[in-house]
């Protein structure tokens, strides 16, 4: 039997058992019992390699997304666990919120595996629309007149996005049947890319608009992003961390899969300038309204827009350079960002406040902590030693190589953001500590050891991942 | 000869579009859900006749579920919670019927000239019919912008639902799969809508969705 089914069966069972487990001292451990069950199998499918049957896909481009999303599920748990322990005793929520919450995150790690492991465009849809409502209601969990706001917002813009996507889907759907004939092959991933040469490459490019703009919107590219700062700063910290580290990620592979079948069409429109100039656009954008926040966890919010537009771009560039740099550069994101909001989630429960310019002097107050911070920014700043300036660096280069008045604004792009970001980590790390400071009780294990992954990268890179996203970056065009 | 398959299929997605357009300019919320559940009607009448006349049961399903959901358990609960709520007095500002019309129809004139062209290759009614979903999700989506009600928000999204449902019926064969989680997504949506529209009341005192926008964690 394959791993896979024991990687997508976990979290949905673990779903419906911790919604029986009153205790939230026993769930939250349960929690990460089972996502480390879900680790394992991931890895061992990491072991035995691509594989696939008509309800499941395994190949170089998912096995890894697989991996690091199940990776990062384990260490939010266990990040996670310490977090909801002083939310508890701050009063914040109830234990009944609780159990509502650990259910609500397994049936959330279960979408987003679903949807990086489904074989069946439709399927995929569903688990993604299903990611969206668990987060819809985990952004709700404070109840707080802001969170509910949040929540709304997203609803409606994710709902509309995941709507046009849909349509998308149903042309896709229209334009690969008259070649493949009515039933389920003309939704399933493997069979579309065998035939799709010879399907109509006009419907292709009208349901990739849909697709684009649909999935687009999750992704929070510009200018359908602005549910995204809000979401991430009104629900609990674990799930800003998931929703950068792990969603956004899902929503673009989506959009890369039908990438993938427009490139193997040849007849298609080139979808490279469109993500082109929706990556430009939200880099920009982002780089800019970083100077102006005053809440920490919307500050790191439009940082990973910031990325997100980095990697669409890097998509849109194509070619195989700048697709492993896209590829890694997700990787690197995912691991960086949620490494950044769990240091974020102590820092805020620490000084009781989430406005940044009641932070400074983490480094004097809580070094540990402090420094983990200071290494993520550097990190995600995208300074070396660390991947993502590997990504950066490899981007940036073959742009100039290739397309030199693009390079431009990229590189201006990611600039402001560094200087949005020196200036704003010098103020929180350094200087007087000032306001409240509780002592920070809690493991910074998930903190470090993604730090530490993202600097092992910067270094050196693994065989096998290379080859793959070789691989995967000669079928993405 | 009279294509009677054809022409009653055309005429029944016709009028889930006109629906749309007669959503655009209802003031009142109650009159408002009663052009919904007309639009639901007409879409259930559409997914019975495609069952019908292309021998493709499934089709009945969708047909019932919409029924079912759409046409009685949705209005019926968002009846209640806006009684409930005692804002059926609420008069909105709404766009005129005339400008309406002038955007309807621009609306509807983007869709066929973006879809008629590159589906050369598909049956009539599969092509038209697409063109008229896609206008009843571009009209959805126009009154989503236009209205501050939460309750109009709602109504605004199941009608590009039901926009979606349109398409996926014109298309033949399409698997079931799809349908059916259509129609799950649109339940467990209601659902969500429901604890937003009891929460939002709840902390606010008001679904008007302008006001409670001023409430965001950051002021600038």
């Amino acid at each position: 039997m394959s791993p896979i089914y024991v990687i997508v069966a976990t979290p949905l069972l673990s779903a419906a058992i911790l919604a029986l487990v009153p205790g939230y001292r026993l769930a939250a451990r349960l929690n990460i019992a089972f996502s480390a069950v879900t680790l394992l199998a991931a890895l061992v499918l990491f072991r035995t390699g691509p594989a696939g049957n008509a309800l499941f896909v395994v190949d170089a481009f998912n096995i890894y997304l697989i991996a690091l999303t199940a990776f990062v599920g384990l260490t939010t748990s266990i990040f996670s666990a310490s977090y909801i322990g002083h939310e508890v005793a701050a009063g914040k929520l109830t234990p009944r919120d609780l159990r509502f919450y650990h259910a609500m995150y397994q049936a959330f790690m279960f979408t987003m595996l679903l949807a990086l492991s489904a074989n069946n465009l439709g399927v995929m849809w569903v688990a993604v629309e299903g990611a969206t409502l668990t987060t819809v209601l985990m952004v709700s969990l404070y109840r707080t007149a802001a969170s509910i706001e949040a929540a709304w917002k997203y609803f409606i813009l994710c709902g509309v996005g995941i709507a046009l996507a849909l349509f998308g889907t149903i042309l896709m759907y229209l334009a690969a049947q008259p070649v493949m004939g009515p039933g389920m092959a003309a939704m399933t991933w493997t069979e579309l890319m065998k035939h799709v040469a010879r399907v109509n490459a006009d419907i292709l490019n009208l349901a990739f608009v849909f697709l684009l703009i649909g999935y687009g919107t999750k992704v929070g590219l510009a200018p359908l992003h602005a549910w995204l700062p809000d979401a991430h700063a009104e629900g609990p910290t674990p799930i800003s961390a998931v929703l950068s580290g792990l969603l956004l990620n899902v929503a673009l592979y989506a959009v890369l899969r039908f990438k993938m079948l427009l490139a193997a069409n040849g007849e298609a429109i080139a979808p490279g300038p469109l993500m082109i100039a929706m990556g430009l656009a939200s880099l920009l954008l982002a780089g800019l309204m970083l100077y102006r926040r005053r809440d920490i966890k919307r500050f790191f919010a439009y940082s990973s827009i910031e990325h997100m537009g980095i990697i669409t771009f890097a998509f849109g560039m194509g070619g195989p350079l700048a697709n492993f740099a896209g590829l890694l550069h997700m990787a690197m994101h995912s691991l960086t960002k949620s490494a950044i909001f769990y240091a974020v989630g102590h820092v805020a429960q620490a000084k009781g406040t989430q406005r940044l310019e009641k932070i400074t002097g983490l480094t004097v107050s809580h070094p540990v902590l402090g420094w983990g911070l200071l290494v993520g920014v550097v990190a995600i700043a995208g300074l070396p030693p660390f991947g993502i300036f590997m990504s950066e660096f490899l981007l940036i280069t073959s742009t100039f190589a290739r397309e030199p008045l693009l390079a431009i604004p990229l590189t201006l792009g990611i600039l402001l953001a560094f200087g949005a970001l020196v200036l704003r980590v010098q103020q929180l790390c350094f200087g007087e500590p000032g306001g409240e400071s509780a002592p920070v009780r809690g493991s910074l294990v998930p903190l470090y050891a993604h730090l530490g992954l993202v600097l092992v990268a910067g270094v050196w890179l693994p065989g096998p991942l290379v080859a793959w996203f070789q691989t995967v970056a000669a079928l993405l065009g | 000869m009279i294509d009677l398959g054809y022409d009653a299929a055309h005429m029944l997605g016709a009028v889930v579009l006109l629906m749309s357009f007669a959503l655009l300019y209802q003031r009142r919320l109650f009159s408002l859900l009663r052009v919904f559940t007309l639009q639901a009607l007409a879409l259930t009448a559409t997914a019975a006749w495609q069952a019908f006349s292309h021998g493709e049961p499934h089709l009945y399903i969708t047909a019932l579920l919409t029924l079912s959901l759409k046409a009685i358990v949705m209005p019926v609960a968002l009846h209640r919670i806006i009684v409930k709520m005692n804002i059926h007095r609420t008069i909105e500002p709404a766009l005129s019927i005339g400008l309406t019309m002038v955007a309807g129809v621009s609306l509807v004139t983007l869709s066929i000239l973006l879809v008629l062209p590159v589906t050369a290759d598909a049956t009539a009614l599969t092509r038209e019919n697409l063109a008229l979903s896609l206008s009843v999700v571009l009209l959805g989506l126009l009154m989503m912008i236009s209205r501050r009600n939460a309750v109009s928000q709602v109504v605004g999204f199941m009608s590009i639902e039901n926009g979606l449902i349109l398409a996926a019926v014109g298309v033949a064969g399409m698997p079931l799969v799809v349908e059916m989680s259509i129609a799950f997504s649109v339940m467990v949506a209601f659902i969500i809508f429901g604890i937003f529209l009891f929460h939002i009341r709840e902390r606010f005192d008001t679904l008007d969705m302008q006001k409670i926008e001023s409430f965001r964690g950051e002021s600038d």
